[in-house]
């Protein structure tokens, strides 16, 4: 049940985002579970709602519009294009009770190739624009991966980081593993038999990649340093971009990301936000289920509170959909049942 | 305005919980024919018994329909979330020992930990075209434990029974399941990781917090509480 009042919202935000040349999308809520499942992985099982049908197999309660949207873009839109929808999504609360389990949401994306800085900041601009006065927060995890890309060290220990960025714990597990010598370990002798369907090539292929691992160096101090700086980076947006950049002198595959952050700085400047008076922090939104890996924010009524709006680029998402076709991606989400509380 | 026990309605979860009341002074005892779960409590004023499905318990405790319950903490945590805030354990019995661990075929000898399953699960799923299969039926404790060790690219398939089989029969690389021997997974060829396990569980009575309580029943509920010592 949604209240008349958070229907008027919704409506409202609707409105506001095809005033601004978006176009209304809709789909269905009960989605194909197989496509989800395997963007997001297992673990969205406890956060969506799944249920069987002996005829379509396992479908999914709508636990958010992007995924639906990328492929129907991919099928029949205009490039660029501009979107927005309105409707329930569902997401199981089984760590906050307390919290709704099915509530309204309100999405505007974007999907332009020509200049992701000024798609970036018209996205946060005209979401902020909705709303009233609120805290932003933000972020880049485009930034987290150049510096991954930064380290000198194998491919393999790149991708196996660059692979966990959304999991913090195993992230710190990989870095403290890398940043010591791996001892070489015996292969253990077996005579039992090989059952399933991995195969000895790919037992024996792990064993290699095994042995490269041991005879890996460890990261580097000043690698690990630079690393840990860009995790700990948190400061205005233009303080950020001084670091970044003083970093950058030592590691210079972080001068990309920091040519990004200052393009998006200066768009963002175009679009009427004070950078000046916008926080940053490089990791800001690895734990949120969207799976951004570039510009990430956040508004929300307040420090700790719970946003009333969350956003991003989500590029790598629409690669993964596209089967490799990138398809550049920013948008975000509204809450309108906390955009009213957060008004009052 | 009689408390409810339920109790296992089979084997030897049954009889070992029957023992461990009567060492206590409380008979528990079925009734009637020798297939019908009918069942009293002997030794006692105002308590019920009730012969149920170990498994639908933990149901029965969170709905209040149960003031206490016997089954297997396996149970409690598959079944309930956030179990803390619907039963509080009440004894462990010392009987029923089993635990729930993840299994892998012995001849990966390049696993033994659960960073060697997430490298292994990236690597089986470019190889194939598919998340690794882990057949179990404790879904919520294998996803929960997975998550909290990061091993992704997986996936859990349903295994109602002869779970340790489903490797061979290449229908899961790697399964989860309650063992208190490790025969069985010998037999199949199957060895645990080197991890502890992600549950370790016992046969435990429960007391359920969500049933309301009339003042008979409190008062019931602590003569219960005080003939088995709790």
């Amino acid at each position: 049940m949604t209240a008349p009042a958070i229907r008027a919202e919704a409506a409202r935000l609707l409105a506001h985002f095809t005033d601004r040349g978006a176009q209304p999308f809709e789909t269905g809520i009960l989605q194909p579970a197989e496509t989800l499942l395997d963007l997001y992985g297992e673990d969205i099982r406890a956060r969506a709602y799944t249920t069987q049908d002996p005829q379509r197999g396992e479908m999914m309660l709508r636990p958010d519009f992007t995924v639906p949207l990328v492929q129907w873009h991919m099928e029949n839109g205009a490039d660029p294009a501009r979107y927005t929808y309105a409707g329930e999504v569902f997401r199981r609360q089984e760590d906050h009770p307390d919290r709704p389990a099915e509530y309204l949401q309100i999405g505007f994306e974007i999907f332009d190739r020509s200049d992701p800085a000024k798609a970036d900041a018209e996205a946060f601009a005209i979401i902020r624009d909705a709303l009233g006065p609120l805290t932003p927060s933000t972020g880049d995890l485009g930034v987290l991966t150049a510096a991954i890309d930064g380290l000198s060290t194998t491919q393999a220990r790149k991708q196996a980081l660059k692979r966990h960025i959304w999991r913090p714990a195993r992230f710190r597990a990989l870095l403290a593993r890398y940043s010591e010598e791996t001892p070489a370990k015996e292969v253990p002798a077996t005579d039992a038999p090989l059952i399933g369907k991995r195969s000895a090539a790919e037992i024996e292929a792990r064993h290699e990649a095994l042995a490269e691992e041991a005879r890996t160096p460890a990261l580097t101090p000043q690698d690990r340093n630079t690393l840990d700086a860009i995790l700990a980076l948190r400061d205005t947006a233009p303080a950020a971009l001084a670091a970044l950049r003083h970093l950058a002198r030592e590691t210079s595959h972080l001068s990309p990301a920091a040519d990004r952050l200052e393009a998006r700085l200066e768009a963002l400047l175009s679009f009427g936000v004070d950078p000046a008076r916008l926080p940053f922090q490089t990791t800001f939104g690895r734990t949120l289920l969207e799976y951004y890996d570039g510009f990430v924010f956040g508004l929300s009524p307040g420090r700790g509170l719970q946003p009333v709006a969350t956003g991003g680029r989500y590029d790598a998402l629409t690669r993964l959909l596209g089967q490799g076709r990138a398809l550049p991606a920013v948008g975000g989400v509204i809450r309108p049942d906390l955009a009213l509380e957060a008004a009052q | 305005m009689t408390l409810k026990l339920g109790i296992p309605s089979k084997g030897r979860l049954m009889a070992d919980t029957m023992d461990w009341f009567a060492v206590r002074g409380i008979t528990l005892e079925k009734t009637g024919a020798d297939r019908e779960y009918a069942a009293r409590a002997i030794g006692i004023d105002g308590l019920d018994l009730l012969l149920l499905s170990a498994s639908e318990i933990p149901r029965e405790l969170a709905r209040g329909r149960l003031h206490f319950g016997v089954t297997g903490t396996d149970l409690i945590h598959e079944r309930l979330a956030a179990p803390d805030r619907i039963v509080t354990e009440e004894a462990r019995l010392g009987f029923g020992q089993a635990d729930l661990i993840l299994a892998v075929p012995m001849a990966w000898t390049d696993v033994q930990t659960a960073h060697d399953l997430d490298a292994v699960a990236a690597q089986f799923r470019a190889t194939h075209g598919h998340r690794l299969r882990i057949a179990t039926k404790y879904h919520r404790l294998t996803r929960a434990w997975l998550k909290e060790q990061g091993v992704a690219d997986y996936q859990i398939v349903d295994s109602q029974g002869a779970t340790e089989g489903t490797v061979a029969a290449e229908t899961a690389e790697a399964i989860a399941d309650i063992t208190s021997t490790g025969e069985t997974l010998t037999a199949n060829h199957l060895r645990p990781l080197d991890e502890p396990p992600i549950l370790q569980s016992q046969a435990t009575l429960w007391r359920s917090l969500t049933s309301p309580l009339s003042d008979d029943e409190k008062t019931a509920l602590e003569q219960f509480r005080t003939m088995l010592d709790l």
